[in-house]
């Protein structure tokens, strides 16, 4: 009985440190690509989004939350712009955690989720209301699901690299995207519209900005041991 | 007639031998009729199935349903409904309810097994075909079924799959890809087998008559099945091509249904130039005169049996004739009463509101009839004549309110309403149902040479008749309180306190379905081990009751039967001592 | 068995009937001005039929009663005068009740369809798609842009189609998910779907219209009483449906003015 336990016990501790072995990522650079995210013109009005038919969900926001479509913050920055190494190392193509996706308050949180493709996407309904979730993908394969309040979280992955559309087939408003890549190098802009690709090894790299309206922009950079910089600048327009 | 009966010596045939050509692909107009039976049967309780499961979400909405999630993952995660699922079920239930079990029952299987027997004729005008149309029927509804195990479930557009929902395919929503193309397949495939077998009951009708059958002698039900059988060939010659059309939209890149410029899950359709309305208006020129294939052959049942246990005539069976003719007539022309709503011109939805008001007065008069058939009866209370009372009284509730949908003005606050839920189910589907129930009970002795259980029969009579008031006579209040129908959830503030009244119709709903057991019991035991049946025991008059129970492969066993009398001379004094006279004896009528 | 089958009929009429008069459950307040019409014409339906019901179940009851006198001396009877005077009886009943209800009926449904919508009517755009409304305004210009069902694009919130880069009029068009209108003014609503059928159904203003696909349809109407109500789909017209509802409200003519400068101000 004892030696069963403790040979249990030695199992269990091996598997452990082998599995934090795997786990733990190849050594990076300590290279990192920084910049940030503008844009020139004037892009199109967020539009404030009555969900007034779905009671539960219009309480929990106490302003309206608008259209992000086009996500500006102070100083003409652009937010929710997927930047990522598209040439050059691709730092790990597979991924030992899953990603969150949740429906809250009608609403995608995060606005833009990146993940690899193969990595396991788990999507949440925390609304008191039915939802159903429809990629819009043209690479992959599209599919759509229903999820009542309560049920259990949609447990899926994309194979193939591809930006796809997410919307809710009862809540036409709700709108956001999966940005499937193939690097685990990638940011994804903040209000202020910066981002930084951090663990670069010393190289040249091609480095993308994607933008749900404005389609991408690319540039080439070399790292060396410190933060390279790179900014991207949109040309936006009222319409 | 004389020549037709000599005919039909000629070609007479002998009983086949082998058991597939006796019970699998018979000829016999007789093992069709049952095969058709058996089929509604099999329909009815997939169907009452899933109405279960509709009601229990309706008053339930997150109670996990055991073992849902076995027949659909994807539908019931963890047992729990989804919007869409509830909509497939809804759709099934309402096909696999309309076209499957109330045209096939009342209509097909009765028809079949009785319309050759009661005019004296050996078998049906074209067996092969006959057979062909059960056949075919059977592949329709496998094809139906197979809806229930496509990747993304059965279609969810309703059974009158309105366009452009029913034609873009999978960007309108889930099921709407294999699951309703399976549909329209299916719905074509049952046409044809529709249109042979309304060919084949006309046919029978007019030239299979035997010696003395005038068409004034024919039973009422024979006369409702012929009627129904002129109906169906032109309704379902509309639906054919309604959905061949569909079909070709969604498969084809055609656009009969589909204008230009619609954008569904994002995307801008590569249609243009079709019309939704165009569907609506086949459908429904085939969806009202479906209304009456339903009513009709129950009406006729039951102005059959009601004689036969009040021991006296059918009050006017002339005016009833002339009625059920009347309406087979006026069904044609208020289709548009379906569509008020639709953007019509306000002078059409007059128009069809003028002859939709005006078919009231055929089915008053049938009412009454049938209730002046009451009056001053001697009334043998038997399971099969409480039937026939029940339906009268729903035919009742579920006809009046036809008056609300008739006009227009109302019609627009009651539309798409559980009012219009509690019309139609009352006045064609629980009035047919009952229609069936009383035709089961009255002929299964004939069919299968065993008389049913009396007692089990009287219980499930009452269970069901107070139970269908208690599930649909509450609907009229929802429907005028504006409750939506085909909602899978009352999230709306207006409707959520009318919640209970729906919990109170799911209990009522379930135990009403749990009585119908019952009857599937008495008629499986009986089948087995029922007393075994005489010739006439119910001492009717018609030429089903002059040859055995059941009767053998030629009906008659070789007889050519004579008819002498109209199918209703009870109350009289026969010379042996009866209370009536078989339209076989050549036995004068006395005055009565 | 008879008895028990009268008793049953009778207990089931009555109580069925009770409901309908004691408008247990009734249909909400009317806020239009058509409204009353309609009203009068179900409750003259509801009087005529309700007789026709409670005449015909009662006496089912009665002949069925009657008909379950087991005395053995007892001679069947044939209706007084055989089948004329019922054939007469549901033509003559029901024939008056069909010609009233048609008479008055038309007149209902000729005031709300019928009649023109008023010259001056407030005109709103209505956009239907699984599973919202919209509604536009023609915004300070009084034009409303032109639709091109290629520039929809719900993420953007461009759920109707317009084309502001290039047409001037959809530049100040105003978009929202709620039917705000002033009380006591015509209303004039172009109905349009982006996808497939709908139906508008407000149940306080007695209406019901269809959205069909690739034809606009215009309904008309005036509100009486300032609130918010609820506006329905009644067609089905996919998962969705059930969960398809925006609100109508009804305010003072200021309150409506103040709100849409609001509007336009975004």
């Amino acid at each position: 009985m004892r030696m069963k336990f403790f040979a249990a016990l030695a199992l269990t501790v091996a598997m452990g440190s082998a599995l934090m072995v795997f786990a733990t990522p190849p050594p990076a650079g300590s290279g990192s690509i920084t910049g940030k995210v503008t844009y020139t013109g004037t892009p199109m009005k967020m539009k404030p989004i009555d969900m007034s038919k779905e009671p539960s969900c219009a309480k929990q926001h106490a302003t309206p939350i608008t259209t992000e479509n086009v996500a500006t913050g102070p100083g003409n920055t652009l937010q929710w712009v997927v930047v990522y190494i598209s040439a050059g190392d691709e730092g790990t193509t597979t991924a030992s955690q899953g990603v969150r996706y949740d429906q809250k308050g009608c609403q995608y949180l995060p606005h833009v989720l990146t993940m690899l493709a193969g990595q396991q996407l788990q999507i949440y309904n925390d609304d008191q209301t039915s939802h159903n979730i429809h990629p819009l993908a043209k690479v992959n394969q599209e599919w759509n699901k229903s999820q009542p309040p309560g049920s259990p979280p949609i447990d899926t992955k994309w194979d193939k690299p591809e930006f796809i559309a997410v919307k809710c087939n009862i809540h036409p408003w709700m709108h956001g995207y999966f940005a499937v890549l193939k690097t685990s190098h990638v940011s994804i802009t903040g209000e202020d519209g910066t981002f930084d690709i951090k663990g670069l090894s010393p190289g040249k790299y091609t480095v993308t900005a994607w933008q749900e309206q404005y389609g991408t922009k690319t540039q080439d950079v070399t790292v060396g041991a410190g933060a390279a910089t790179a900014n991207f600048v949109f040309t936006a327009t009222p319409y | 007639m004389h020549e037709t009966s000599a005919s039909h010596a000629a070609h007479q045939h002998t009983a086949p031998t082998s058991f597939i050509r006796k019970h699998v692909f018979s000829l016999d107009h007789k093992v069709i009729g049952k095969q058709y039976y058996d089929l509604a049967l099999v329909a009815v309780f997939i169907g009452m199935g899933l109405s279960w499961l509709m009601r229990i979400h309706l008053g339930w909405p997150a109670w996990p349903i055991p073992l849902l999630d076995k027949l659909s993952a994807v539908g019931a995660p963890g047992g729990v409904m989804t919007p869409e699922y509830y909509l497939s079920l809804m759709t099934m239930h309402g096909t696999i309810m309309v076209f499957f079990v109330l045209t096939n029952a009342p209509f097909s299987a009765f028809g079949n097994y009785f319309l050759p027997i009661q005019i004296g004729a050996e078998d049906m005008a074209f067996p092969r075909f006959n057979m062909m149309s059960f056949w075919t029927i059977f592949v329709a509804f496998i094809v139906m079924m197979t809806a229930f195990f496509v990747t993304d479930g059965p279609p969810i557009a309703g059974w009158t799959s309105y366009a452009p929902l029913s034609a873009v395919g999978g960007d309108a929503g889930p099921g709407m890809r294999l699951g309703q193309t399976l549909w329209a397949v299916s719905i074509a495939i049952f046409c044809i087998s529709s249109l042979l077998g309304a060919l084949n009951f006309i046919a029978t009708t007019l030239d299979l008559r035997t010696k003395g059958m005038s068409l004034a002698r024919m039973p009422l039900s024979t006369w409702a099945w012929f009627v129904t059988a002129v109906i169906a060939l032109l309704a379902f010659a509309a639906l054919l091509p309604a959905t061949i059309l569909l079909i070709l939209d969604r498969t084809a890149g055609t656009s009969f249904f589909i204008p230009a410029g619609l954008v569904l899950s994002d995307k801008l359709q590569p249609h243009s130039g079709g019309s939704p309305l165009l569907w609506q208006h086949l459908f429904w020129f085939f969806g009202h005169p479906e209304v009456y294939i339903a009513i009709l052959p129950s009406i006729g049942i039951v102005s059959h049996i009601i004689p036969v246990f009040a021991r006296k005539p059918l009050l006017g069976p002339r005016a009833a004739i002339g009625c059920i003719m009347a309406t087979g007539f006026l069904s044609y022309m208020v289709w548009g009463h379906h569509m008020f709503v639709s953007g019509m011109s306000p002078f059409s939805a007059n128009l069809f509101s003028v002859p939709t008001l005006f078919i009231t007065i055929p089915m008053t008069i049938l009412t009454l009839l049938l209730i002046g058939s009451v009056y001053g009866a001697k009334m043998r209370f038997t399971a099969a004549s409480l039937f026939c009372l029940g339906f009268i009284s729903v035919f009742i509730s579920g006809g009046i309110s036809g008056f609300f949908l008739a006009q227009p003005s109302i019609d627009i606050y009651l539309h798409a309403t559980y009012f219009v839920v509690a019309h139609f189910h009352f006045v064609m589907a629980v009035a047919s149902i009952f229609g069936v129930f009383a035709g089961t009970y009255f002929w299964f002795p004939k069919m299968f040479g065993r008389m049913m259980n009396e007692g089990l029969g009287k219980l499930h009579f009452w269970l069901t008749f107070i139970g269908v008031y208690c599930v649909f006579m509450p609907m009229h209040y929802l429907g005028l309180a504006g409750n939506v129908r085909r909602y899978s959830a009352f999230t709306d503030d207006y409707l959520i306190p009318l919640i209970p009244v729906h919990k109170f119709i799911t209990v009522a709903a379930l135990l009403t379905g749990a009585a119908q057991f019952i009857f599937l019991f008495n008629l499986i035991w009986s089948r087995f081990k029922g007393p075994i049946a005489s010739e006439n025991p119910w001492e009717a008059t018609t030429l089903e009751w002059s040859t055995t129970s059941p009767p053998p492969f030629d009906n008659f066993g070789g007889r050519h039967m004579v008819v002498y009398h109209g199918a209703d001379e009870y109350g009289v004094q026969s010379s042996d001592g009866k209370d009536y006279i078989m339209q076989t004896s050549p036995e004068k009528v006395p005055a009565r | 068995m008879g008895r028990l089958f009268a008793v049953v009929v009778t207990v089931i009429t009555l109580l069925s009937v009770s409901f309908f008069v004691m408008h247990t459950w009734w249909m909400p307040v009317d806020i239009s001005t058509t409204g009353p019409a309609i009203d009068h014409q179900l409750e003259e339906t509801m009087t005529g039929s309700g007789l026709l019901f409670l005449g015909g179940q009662l006496l089912l009851g009665l002949f069925v009663w009657q008909s379950s006198d087991k005395n053995p001396a007892r001679k069947i009877k044939i209706f007084p005068g055989g089948a004329n005077p019922l054939v007469a009886a549901a033509i003559i009943l029901v024939g008056i009740e069909i010609l009233t209800l048609t008479f008055v009926g038309s007149k209902a449904w000729a005031a709300v369809n019928l009649v023109p919508a008023a010259a001056d009517s407030l005109h709103i755009d209505v956009q239907a798609e699984q599973f919202a409304f919209y509604f536009r305004y023609a915004g300070p210009d009084g034009q409303f842009g032109g639709l091109h069902p290629d520039k929809i694009d719900d993420g953007s919130g461009n759920y109707f189609g317009l084309d502001p880069a290039n047409d001037v009029a959809a530049r100040d068009d105003v978009v929202v998910g709620s039917l705000v209108i002033p009380v006591n003014r015509p209303i004039l609503l172009t109905l349009h779907s982006k996808d497939v059928g709908h139906s508008f159904y407000v149940p306080e203003l007695r209406i019901q219209q269809d959205f069909v696909p690739g034809i606009e349809i215009p309904v008309h109407f005036t509100a009486t009483q300032t609130g918010k109500f609820e506006i329905v789909c009644t067609q089905l017209c996919g998962l969705g449906h059930y969960n398809m509802k925006a609100y109508l409200q009804v305010m003072s003519e200021a309150d409506y003015e103040q709100w849409l400068k609001g509007q336009e101000g975004q």
